[in-house]
């Protein structure tokens, strides 16, 4: 350290004692000023905690209930004149009567039986309101399993579960209040009175709800179920991928390989970055004028969901690949331009599998993105009521958020509940999709 | 024997005395007129004439930005991956012109191969990182003609010793000094009448690169081979002859010994005595 003391003429400006004294002084300054950012993180990381907490909490709260199904047990008698009034015999034959027969009389008779105090018509006919209008297909169900598996269940009694009507659902689930003054909720006095007598007798059952996860949508909440959306969305991910991936993948490639570097092609990236940020609904315009009224494709389809969704993923996959490709060492594509490979030979032999890791993540994070959009599809039809189950990309179909939109504007309650369940179940598919890509690219992340 | 060889290194005398020039000497494989090299508008090369004959090792040395790797680039059309890169002059492999349209750049780059800076073995197996060239070539008939051709190129690249038991484990995980040997063989593969080497042992450390001269040596009796090299003792130790390059000008090209002992050029004398560089 210099001595100022013996050097006394080197004062001034560049005393070092003076420059010593400014640096201690202003120390506590400087620190305080990084503590505060540190605080600042904290209390932001802290909102974001909070305010994740309390939407899991909101959405597990309402969509947990609607795993489960208020199920009420019937015996109902399987009378040959309801089922099979006109005697046939031939197995074929009473297969098709019986898929079409009328078991509302049956039905109607088990739960009447019931309550034979239950006289007059209005009571009645809001004591089998009890039961879901579904019911009759739980019947057919089990008459036609057994039917084929060569045990008749004709002219027998046979102890049933059946789906209670939603409000019973909801009722036994506690979210309808009997505090409330009986015309201000949906169940009337008399229905809460006919539901605990039936609970007094054990036929009142909470099963699994398999319908959720297995029936396309309905106009009964009960009977609604997620699968028709869940096959929606999975043809309209594959047609979305089978678009989106080869046209990104080959257009960064063309772009960062081979394409001149001029004002063109800057043009074309700054464009394709731009595109990225284009709202969603904007596409769906798009996919309205050119795809439906254009070219005539079919309304609702996923085939035209798909196309629309790939317009979406294709600027996220282009960019994250460009990147992927970048990322290639230049040192890898002398090597092969050296021992005399072209420039094709070059890029697909050694550079794109080197970039793949990359671009697989950059197209689950795209197919993600593609698989929570809304917005977009209610432009092409896809919003409408679809009670199949789509067999394929030309079907009539809609997609999980949409569905979740589709729900929560109805106002049944139990609807509500199934509307946070299928945001569970989407956001469980989003996580798997993400978790995939992170390891993907932990699994073949290359250090050079 | 490693230990000895190390030790000859370090030694500042040039060897290449001891090593007679074959007869077969001063047939011109390259012959290089007034090679200017462009990089938009900055001029990297001016009027580069230069002839480099068949099995000799023909090394290019100057201080760092001068030009040669640069040159050495040209030889192969490398450089024709630079967008901005220009090149006027001739530059004749042969007799025919590398920038003409008789000469196809995939066929010029299977003649003249090249050896790059840092070891760059593609991120595969031993094996496939040395077939690789012939396979795009076509120029093995068959499995066993490829297997035969792997292992006479690992053989000649003297790295067969240490790796035949493991051909399938990639060539990534060989030691600096192996990796660079094994990017020699892959070279070697394609059967290249030159092979280009680009500051081949920067990257490595002496006992690594007195094995790589050991090899450049006993590589020149079937190949031309020209070599840019920060190091004056390498140079003297394993070349013939000798282009010193300085600010985009070939200074001096002569017989390695003349360049070392007896420089024409006082630029030259400067720079192999210390003084710039």
């Amino acid at each position: 350290m210099s001595n100022t003391a013996s050097t006394p003429s080197v004062t001034g400006v560049l005393d070092n004692r003076r420059a010593s004294a400014a640096v201690v002084s202003s120390l506590k300054r400087r620190y305080a000023a990084e503590k505060r950012f540190r605080a600042y993180g904290m209390i932001a990381v802290g909102f974001a905690l909070i305010f994740l907490i309390f939407l899991f909490t909101d959405i597990i709260g309402k969509g947990l209930p609607a795993f489960t199904q208020t199920m009420i047990r019937l015996d109902v008698t399987l009378y040959p004149q309801d089922l099979n009034p006109e005697g046939v015999t031939d197995h074929e034959q009473l297969l098709k009567v019986l898929s079409t027969a009328n078991y509302r009389n049956i039905i109607v008779q088990a739960i009447t039986d019931l309550f034979p105090d239950v006289t007059s018509r209005s009571d009645r006919r809001a004591l089998v309101g009890l039961v879901s209008p579904g019911a009759t297909f739980d019947i057919r169900r089990q008459v036609m399993a057994a039917e084929e598996a060569g045990r008749s269940l004709i002219g027998h009694r046979v102890r049933i579960l059946v789906h209670a009507s939603d409000d019973i659902d909801q009722l036994e689930k506690g979210h309808i209040s009997v505090d409330v003054a009986e015309a201000e909720r949906r169940v009337s006095d008399r229905e809460i009175e006919w539901f605990h007598r039936l609970k007094e007798r054990g036929l009142i059952e909470t099963t699994f709800n398999t319908t959720l996860f297995t029936a396309g949508d309905s106009r009964s909440p009960e009977l609604a179920g997620l699968w028709g959306a869940v096959v929606g969305s999975f043809w309209t991910m594959l047609v979305t991928l089978a678009l989106s991936f080869p046209l990104a993948v080959g257009a960064a490639v063309y772009l960062e390989e081979f394409a001149p570097k001029n004002k063109w092609t800057q043009l074309i990236e700054v464009n394709i970055n731009n595109l990225a940020a284009v709202p969603s609904i904007v596409f769906g315009l798009l996919g309205l004028a050119v795809f439906l009224n254009f070219f005539g494709l079919p309304r609702s389809a996923p085939l035209v969901g798909g196309m629309v969704l790939a317009l979406i993923t294709l600027p996220t996959i282009i960019i994250a690949s460009r990147a992927a490709l970048k990322s290639v060492p230049p040192s890898i594509r002398e090597a092969a331009l050296g021992v005399g490979a072209s420039k094709v030979q070059t890029v697909f032999h050694h550079v794109l599998p080197l970039a793949m890791p990359g671009m697989l993540t950059g197209t689950i994070i795209g197919m993600a993105q593609a698989l929570g959009e809304t917005a977009p599809l209610l432009m092409i039809g896809m919003v409408a009521f679809i009670v199949d189950i789509p067999g394929g990309p030309l079907d009539p179909a809609t997609v999980m958020p949409v569905q979740i939109f589709l729900w929560s504007d109805l106002p049944e309650r139990a609807f509500v509940e199934r509307a946070s369940a299928a945001i569970m179940v989407l956001l469980g598919f989003l996580i798997v999709m993400n978790a995939l890509a992170v390891l993907l690219r932990k699994r073949f992340e290359r250090k050079w | 024997m490693r230990a000895l060889k190390a030790e000859a290194v370090m030694s500042e005398e040039p060897k290449s005395a001891s090593t007679p020039v074959p007869e077969a000497a001063n047939v011109p494989t390259f012959v290089t007129e007034d090679v200017c090299v462009f990089y938009g508008q900055k001029q990297a090369l001016t009027n580069v004439s230069l002839s480099i004959n068949k099995n000799e090792v023909t090394s290019l040395i100057g201080p760092s930005g001068c030009g040669k790797s640069t040159y050495l680039r040209c030889l192969n059309r490398m450089n024709d991956t630079i967008d901005i890169c220009r090149v006027t002059g001739n530059i004749l492999l042969d007799g025919t012109d590398v920038y003409s349209k008789d000469i196809d750049v995939v066929h010029l780059r299977a003649r003249v191969g090249m050896v790059f800076q840092k070891p760059n073995p593609f991120p595969k197996s031993i094996y496939e990182n040395v077939a690789y060239g012939p396979r795009v070539h076509g120029i093995a008939r068959g499995k066993d003609e490829l297997d035969e051709i792997v292992l006479t190129s690992l053989e000649k690249a003297g790295l067969l010793k240490e790796v035949k038991d493991r051909l399938q484990e990639p060539g990534t995980g060989l030691s600096g000094g192996q990796q660079q040997r094994l990017c020699i063989a892959r070279a070697v593969a394609v059967q290249p009448e030159v092979i280009l080497m680009d500051e081949p042992c920067s990257a490595l450390d002496p006992i690594a690169t007195a094995r790589i001269e050991e090899l450049i040596d006993e590589l020149r009796v079937n190949y031309t081979i020209v070599i840019v090299t920060h190091s004056m003792q390498q140079a003297a130790r394993v070349s013939q002859r000798t282009g010193f390059f300085h600010l985009g000008e070939l200074v001096e090209c002569g017989e390695t010994e003349q360049i070392f002992t007896n420089p024409k050029d006082e630029r030259t004398q400067g720079y192999i005595t210390g003084r710039f560089g």
